[in-house]
């Protein structure tokens, strides 16, 4: 609301004093004005412009890059087309890492997921010292990658490391964590379950309380026990969150860099790059191999998988949930 | 389904709707469900979890504690600590990757990050929510679509950008791309939607106040709880960065993390050495959390605080 002061009493008395008044309040309403349309731009600016420099701009320029032959030191050469892409997909490297990034990110997100869900569960009763559990499931969260890296790297060692020692003394043999293909998959993933299980389980909690009670008396009149209702009332009903939490952990899973980088100290993915993922490689051809056309050309591919991965998930989290709950059957009348 | 739920409630009428019918729903019992105290399984299936949650960090505490040679021999840690902790604490502090240069490099970011993304994301959150200007809507669509946007791939360019700038190796390459996030533009546009009336700003308005003097005097103060919330987030993502530090700051001038890569690269068969570092660097963060966890798991809880 600009100010609407221009009163009429100004006009009549010609005094100089009166007109000099007239004439600021005009400026002022003028400024005002302005101050008005201006603002909103200037206040939501600095995001954009930042967005814009360091998000958009290299995103984008990543593309340029790519088709050129480019040095760290040396800079931009010859402009080579979409040989750093061929080259880069013709490399078994390449095609480990894709393997090894799509590995991780299924053997960290389902199973993440699940527990979430079952954790979230267990907290969305009426228990006594409700915030103090809350809490405690959040602790590994506040601890770096990097350090839950190092952490569960000497865990899960080959030779004389905890879990190898306890599977010893259960009478099992020892796991090539490291040394092996699956193993070592299992284990990055362990670590990226630590950190965000608790996470996604209070934001499950959240969303599972807020599911009105009154479906769950009416499947208590059907007859269905504890187990029958979380699967037909909690599950249908927690479907946007559980669609959430399954994009961002796509966008974020697929680009693990942290924990494969510390899982040894040497940080190349292990000997056989059987834990290398993509965003470690982008990593070594543009830092340690000084090449940024091919590192680009990397970082585009990785983003394109992204795409896909995160496609793929919409479809199927789409038709899982289309089947019985009673909200999308509501939907569905709805656009009928 | 007989009333909307909650969230619904929230999507299609904001914030503070949401909570009144939630409070609503409390008094009329429709939470009945949980009313009655869980049996001791829950109570043992929650224990467990919480005890999965802290023994890797206890795990790390012992071993900080511990020489070489006892983790060599015994690689189940014995759960009494040992009393070596000052000591190997020393030996961090005095190795030659500049553990203390670290710290203060990590705080220095994490506090400037902070203060920043809420300064400029409470900003940009009364315009989304309160001002009313042209292309608002397209704007903070475009806003929330780059929340999903993998900007981490774009490294190599803004590498280059960085050199000319002559900012490798220099902390405002990780401050200045982390000074406003997408994210805390749309968590603070949905929260000052419902927790600032318009009431208030049109008051100050007529009152004669500028844009900027309405935000400043009525805006942020509305916008605290969301806003202490956004900084705790900010710090924590902050404190706890690798990828974009790692390439751009380089050994002479690390963070926190970076840091514990050097570590772990350099002295990797003193394990006691390296634990000690991560318990140095994981105790901050531990300290925050004791003070501030419970807005953590508020903050977690009243929204998609993910994206």
């Amino acid at each position: 609301m600009t100010s609407t002061q221009t009163s009429p009493e100004a006009e009549p008395t010609a005094g100089d004093e009166r007109q000099r008044q007239t004439r600021r309040v005009g400026f002022t309403q003028t400024l005002g004005r302005w101050d008005v349309k201006v603002s909103p731009y200037l206040y939501i600016s600095p995001f954009f412009i930042l967005f814009l420099v360091t998000g958009l701009f290299p995103l984008l320029y990543t593309a340029y890059v790519s088709v050129f032959k480019w040095d760290l030191l040396l800079g931009k050469g010859d402009f080579v087309g979409f040989e750093n892409f061929s080259t880069v997909l013709q490399a078994p490297v390449f095609w480990k890492a894709v393997r090894n990034t799509v590995s991780i990110f299924l053997l960290s997100s389902v199973p993440q997921v699940i527990l979430a869900l079952v954790i979230a569960a267990l907290l969305d009763a009426n228990l006594r010292a409700r915030t103090f559990w809350r809490m405690g499931v959040l602790v590994p969260y506040v601890v770096a990658p990097v350090a839950v890296g190092v952490i569960f790297s000497r865990m899960f060692a080959d030779q004389s490391g905890i879990i190898n020692q306890v599977l010893q003394n259960i009478g099992l043999n020892p796991i090539g964590w490291h040394s092996e293909v699956l193993p070592s998959h299992l284990a990055i993933a362990t670590m990226v379950n630590f950190r965000w299980t608790g996470y996604n389980a209070l934001i499950f909690l959240a969303a599972m309380q807020a599911i009105p009670r009154d479906l769950y008396e009416a499947a208590l009149i059907d007859g269905a026990n504890r187990f029958r209702q979380f699967f037909s009332v909690t599950i249908p009903m927690l479907r946007p969150t559980i669609i959430f939490v399954i994009i961002t952990s796509t966008i974020g899973g697929l680009q693990i860099f942290d924990e494969p980088r510390m899982f040894d100290q040497y940080g190349r993915g292990g000997a056989d790059q059987q834990y290398l993922t993509l965003t470690n490689y982008v990593y070594q051809l543009g830092w340690t191999n000084r090449n940024f056309g091919r590192a680009a050309a990397v970082a585009w591919l990785l983003f394109v998988l992204i795409l896909v991965i995160g496609i793929v998930n919409y479809l199927i989290t789409r038709r899982i949930s289309s089947d019985k709950s009673a909200v999308s059957k509501k939907r569905k009348k709805v656009r009928a | 389904m007989s009333a909307p739920s909650v969230a619904s409630i929230e999507q299609f009428a904001g914030k503070g709707a949401a909570r009144a019918a939630q409070r609503k729903r409390n008094r009329a019992g429709l939470n009945a469900g949980s009313q009655r105290r869980p049996r001791w399984v829950t109570y043992v299936l929650l224990a467990a979890v919480l005890v999965i949650s802290f023994y890797p960090l206890y795990y790390s505490f012992l071993l900080a504690s511990s020489t070489a040679d006892d983790i060599a021999r015994h690689p189940i840690p014995s759960l009494i600590p040992g009393g070596h902790l000052m000591e190997n604490f020393h030996r961090v502090l005095d190795a030659d990757i500049g553990f203390w240069k670290a710290v203060s490099n990590s705080v220095l970011v994490a506090v400037i990050t902070s203060v920043s993304v809420v300064l400029f994301s409470t900003l940009a959150g009364f315009a989304f929510a309160k001002l009313r200007f042209r292309g608002r809507g397209p704007l903070l669509v475009f806003v929330i679509a780059t929340t999903a946007v993998p900007t981490q791939l774009g490294v190599v360019p803004l590498f280059l950008v960085m050199k000319q700038l002559g900012w490798i190796g220099q902390l405002q390459a990780v401050i200045v791309p982390g000074l406003v996030t997408a994210f805390g533009v749309f968590w603070m546009t949905q929260y000052l939607e419902a927790a600032l009336p318009y009431e208030l700003i049109e008051a100050a308005r007529v009152d004669g106040a500028s844009m900027f003097r309405t935000f400043w005097s009525i805006a942020l103060p509305a916008a605290r709880p969301a806003a202490t919330m956004l900084a705790l987030f900010t710090f924590v993502a902050s404190w706890t960065n690798f990828f974009w530090p790692f390439i751009v700051l380089g050994s002479s001038n690390p963070t926190l993390p970076v840091a514990l890569q050097l570590l772990q690269a350099t002295f990797f068969k003193d394990m006691s050495l390296i634990m000690a570092g991560v318990v140095l660097s994981v105790i901050p963060l531990l300290l925050l959390f004791v003070v501030a966890g419970r807005q953590l798991v508020a903050g977690i809880m009243q929204g998609a605080i993910k994206g």
